[in-house]
Formats: structure tokens, C-alpha cells, sequence
């Protein structure tokens, strides 16, 4: 009992609250950002890999085949590691800003390049099943209208594929903010490091100097109580539109 | 590109081709292991969602509800300094096996549970009327129809639950992807980051992407005859109407 009071006098902490809160809004501006990069590319993607399938613009497509097959079937964490050593970083990222020093920066920009990368891969295949969605006469339509093919997809084909895939995308939101939990590896940004972080030094906050179970439960549960409520929200917010849909 | 062209690099990563095939094997152990568990968790929850008990289904609601609203890192973590602070520690690999295999059970409950959902009523109602005990319903009935709902999500699952192997890196693992990097970091064996990079990617790649391959093509061919027999009854329809 005295370990668990001491484990829950950690949670009393304001600085350390604000520290946590702080790894929350990292998350979730990283995935943000993620997914919202994502949206655009994965739609560049999956409009090159559907219809461009004439002559020599078929290069293209195969490109892009390759992209959206290669990541998919590789873990994000080889493409984190990947970018630490290959992916260069602009000027911009070699400051101390935000509460980081100017290497974890650095290490914050690579590492949300490879979330970017991954997650636009995942975001192509979803953007192509909102396309493939979209009846064939809706086309046919359009250019029967005299519209551009560009005219076309701009707007009658992605209106409609994207609202098809709202709930889609907005799972891929709670799944985007569950993979941020990888940049863990390799630097102490975010809610999933900084709790570690806390756990490896709560010896110094529980008053008992040493590190006890209560630590990993009362610093794991209240983490995984932060990313339940946010990920339980989107997904209560996924049920209602697939109900609208319906 | 740090030694991408260089034949040197490349003559360290065969050397020392052993790291990779243990951390391929470890990968590989690890996955099995996991799966096992997920494709039992998910088929015992699965059921219990399907088996119209509320206690039942709350339990299952509350194991999905949990699992999948949190980071698999998180609850990895979790299991493993629960387990080593409290002097229990059973090792990182079982550790790891443990909770993949709970995190992608609930994944697998709800790819159960939406199979069995998609066979109509009147199939389990016929099962009953005929006698059938619940096992025997599922087994004989139930099962071969929603089989073929359930098998695409699952294979795309198992590929995930491959690429979530490399979790493990975050307690020290031994997968592939933690030696791969303690490869490229090791002090007489570093620095020949891009091929072992591409080695340890195209690995992953190598079992991957057959089995997503598969499950998109045998999704896509179900779509196609849902769509074929769809249009043929509406064209009933309209015949019936036309009469």
C-alpha cells in the first residue's frame, strides 16, 4: 500500500503532469501533421496507381506500385532507423525550439518523415478504395458533360471517394497515433517515451528511492488511460459515421 | 548513402549473415507463437460477441474496446516491467509473444465477430431447427460461409502482426530489426547501414508481401462476385417488375 500511495504522489507532481502533457500534445500533433501529409500524397499516389495506365505515363503508375508495396509490407520501425541516417534535415530543424534540444529535433523531424512516408503508403490503399467506390457511369458522365479528365476528378470522382472514406481515414487517425508510440525508440518526445522516461527515474519522485511495481502500473495505466480516451473518442466518432453512412 | 555502392559493406553484411538468420528466426518464432495465441483469443472472444449473452459480450466489448485503443509499445512495456519489477521476469521473446498475441486477438475477435455477423439470422435458426448443438451449428454451418469473409482481414492481420514484431526492439529484443540495428551500431561490425538495411527490409518484404498479395486479390475477387450476384438479382427484380 505505502508503494502505491508513493506511485501515486508522482501523478501529484504538477511539473511532471505538464511534462506527460506536453508527450500528448507531441503525439498528437504529430500524427495530425502525419496523416494530414498523408492524405495528400496517398491521394497523388492512389490516383497515379489507378488510372495511369496508358502508354508511357505506366512507368508512373508502377512507381507508385512499388512505394505503396514496399512500405506495406516493411515495419515502421526499419524505416525510422532508415531515415536517422539517410533522410537529410533542413536548417530549420537544427535549433533548440519546443522544450527539445537541437538534437531531438533533428531526430523528430527524421523520424516523423518516416511516419509521413508510412502512413502516406497506408492512406494510397485507402484513397483507392473510396476511388473504386465510385460507379464507372460517374465517369462516363463527366465526359459526356465535356468535362477534362482533371475536371472529372476534381468534381465528381474525389467528392465522392472522399466521403466514402471518412471513417476510414479516421481510424487511420487512432492507428497513426498508436504508431507515433515507435518514435519511443529512439528518442524521449512523445507520451510513450516520456513515460518510460518517468518509470526509469521515478525513484527520484515516489519518496521511496527505489522503483516498484505501483510505478509501472500507476505510470503505464495513466498513459494508456490518456491514449484510451483519445483513441476511444475517434473511434466512437468512426461508429457514428459508418451508421450515418449506412 | 553510407556504402550502398560499396563492396565492402556488403562483404560485412555476408559475414555476418548468421545475425540475420537468427533475428529472421527469432522474428519468425516470436510470430508463430503469437499468432497461435491471437487466432485462439480471437475466436473464444470472437464467439462470445457473437453469442447474443450480454455478460459475455461485454467482457469481449471491453477486451477490443482496450487492446486496440492503446499503442501495442505501450502494452508490451507494460507486461514487461510489470513482470520484471515484481522479480517475475520470463524472458523478452515470451514477453513479446504474450502481448502481440493479445494485442492482434483483438483484432482477430473483431474479424470473427463480423464474419459470423454477415451469415443471415435465418441460418442459425435453420441450424437450430434442425437439431444442431451450438458447436455443431457453428462447425457444419456457420464456419464454411463465413469462412471465406473472414479469411482476407485475418492474412492482412498476420502481415501486421509480423511487421509488429519489431516492438520488441523497445525491451531489447533479439528480432530481427534489434539486430539488424545492433549490427549497424556495433562497434566492430558498424557502419554498413544500407545494406543491412535492405537485407533485413527485403526479409520482411519476402514474407509480407505474398500474403498481403493474396489477401488483396482474394478480397477484390469477393467483392467482384458480391457485385455479380448482386446485379443479377437486381435484374430479377426488375424482371419480376416487368411482368
Amino acid at each position: 500500500m505505502n508503494t502505491l500511495e508513493g506511485s501515486l504522489s508522482i501523478l501529484k507532481n504538477p511539473a511532471i503532469l505538464l511534462y506527460i502533457l506536453k508527450g500528448v500534445g507531441f503525439t498528437l500533433v504529430i500524427s495530425v501533421i502525419a496523416v494530414g501529409i498523408g492524405i495528400l500524397s496517398g491521394s497523388v499516389l492512389a490516383l497515379v496507381r489507378n488510372y495511369c495506365n496508358s502508354g508511357k505515363s505506366r512507368i508512373f503508375k508502377w512507381m507508385a506500385v512499388a512505394y505503396i508495396e514496399i512500405f506495406r509490407n516493411t515495419p515502421l520501425l526499419l524505416w525510422i532507423f532508415i531515415c536517422l541516417v539517410f533522410c537529410p534535415s533542413p536548417e530549420f530543424f537544427t535549433h533548440k525550439m519546443l522544450g527539445l534540444s537541437s538534437v531531438e529535433i533533428k531526430i523528430l523531424f527524421k523520424a516523423a518523415v518516416a511516419l509521413i512516408l508510412f502512413t502516406s503508403s497506408v492512406i494510397a490503399e485507402i484513397v483507392r478504395g473510396g476511388l473504386n467506390s465510385v460507379a464507372h457511369g460517374q465517369f462516363e458522365a463527366g465526359h459526356s458533360q465535356g468535362f477534362h479528365i482533371v475536371q472529372v476528378m476534381i468534381y465528381i470522382v474525389l467528392p465522392q471517394a472522399y466521403r466514402n472514406i471518412v471513417p476510414t481515414l479516421l481510424s487511420q487517425v487512432i492507428t497513426t497515433i498508436k504508431d507515433s508510440s515507435y518514435l519511443a525508440n529512439v528518442a524521449t518526445i512523445e507520451l510513450m517515451a516520456r513515460t518510460k522516461q518517468l518509470l526509469s527515474s521515478a525513484y527520484n519522485y515516489n519518496g521511496l528511492g527505489t522503483v516498484n511495481v505501483s510505478d509501472v502500473f500507476v505510470l503505464f495505466g495513466f498513459a494508456a488511460l490518456i491514449y484510451f480516451i483519445i483513441n476511444f473518442f475517434l473511434s466512437s466518432l468512426v461508429r457514428y459515421f459508418q451508421k450515418q453512412a449506412a | 548513402m553510407a556504402g550502398i555502392f560499396s563492396a565492402n559493406a556488403w562483404e560485412k553484411v555476408w559475414v555476418y549473415r548468421g545475425t540475420f538468420l537468427l533475428g529472421l528466426s527469432n522474428t519468425a518464432l516470436t510470430a508463430i507463437a503469437a499468432l497461435l495465441l491471437s487466432l485462439f483469443l480471437g475466436i473464444i472472444f470472437g464467439l462470445m460477441a457473437t453469442s447474443g449473452k450480454k455478460g459475455l459480450l461485454f467482457i469481449s466489448r471491453i477486451y477490443v474496446e482496450i487492446i486496440q485503443n492503446t499503442p501495442l509499445i505501450l502494452q508490451l512495456c507494460f507486461l514487461y516491467y510489470a513482470l520484471a519489477f515484481s522479480k517475475n521476469s520470463i524472458g523478452i521473446i515470451p514477453t513479446g509473444m504474450i502481448a502481440i498475441g493479445i494485442y492482434h486477438g483483438a483484432y482477430m475477435a473483431e474479424v470473427v465477430r463480423a464474419g459470423i455477423q454477415s451469415i443471415p439470422k435465418g441460418q442459425f435458426e435453420a441450424a437450430q431447427s434442425q437439431g444442431f448443438h451450438y458447436v455443431g451449428q457453428m462447425y457444419y454451418i456457420i464456419l464454411p460461409q463465413s469462412i471465406k469473409i473472414i479469411l482476407p482481414p485475418m492474412v492482412n492481420q498476420v502481415v501486421n502482426l509480423i511487421k509488429n514484431t519489431s516492438c520488441l526492439y523497445i525491451i531489447g529484443g533479439a528480432d530481427l530489426i534489434s539486430l539488424t540495428y545492433s549490427f549497424v551500431t556495433g562497434a566492430s561490425t558498424g557502419g554498413a547501414y544500407a545494406p543491412a538495411y535492405i537485407v533485413s527490409g527485403l526479409l520482411f518484404f519476402i514474407v509480407c508481401f505474398p500474403l498481403s498479395t493474396v489477401a488483396s486479390i482474394w478480397e477484390n475477387s469477393l467483392k467482384k462476385r458480391d457485385v455479380k450476384t448482386n446485379t443479377l438479382r437486381d435484374a430479377g427484380d426488375e424482371r419480376m417488375v416487368v411482368e
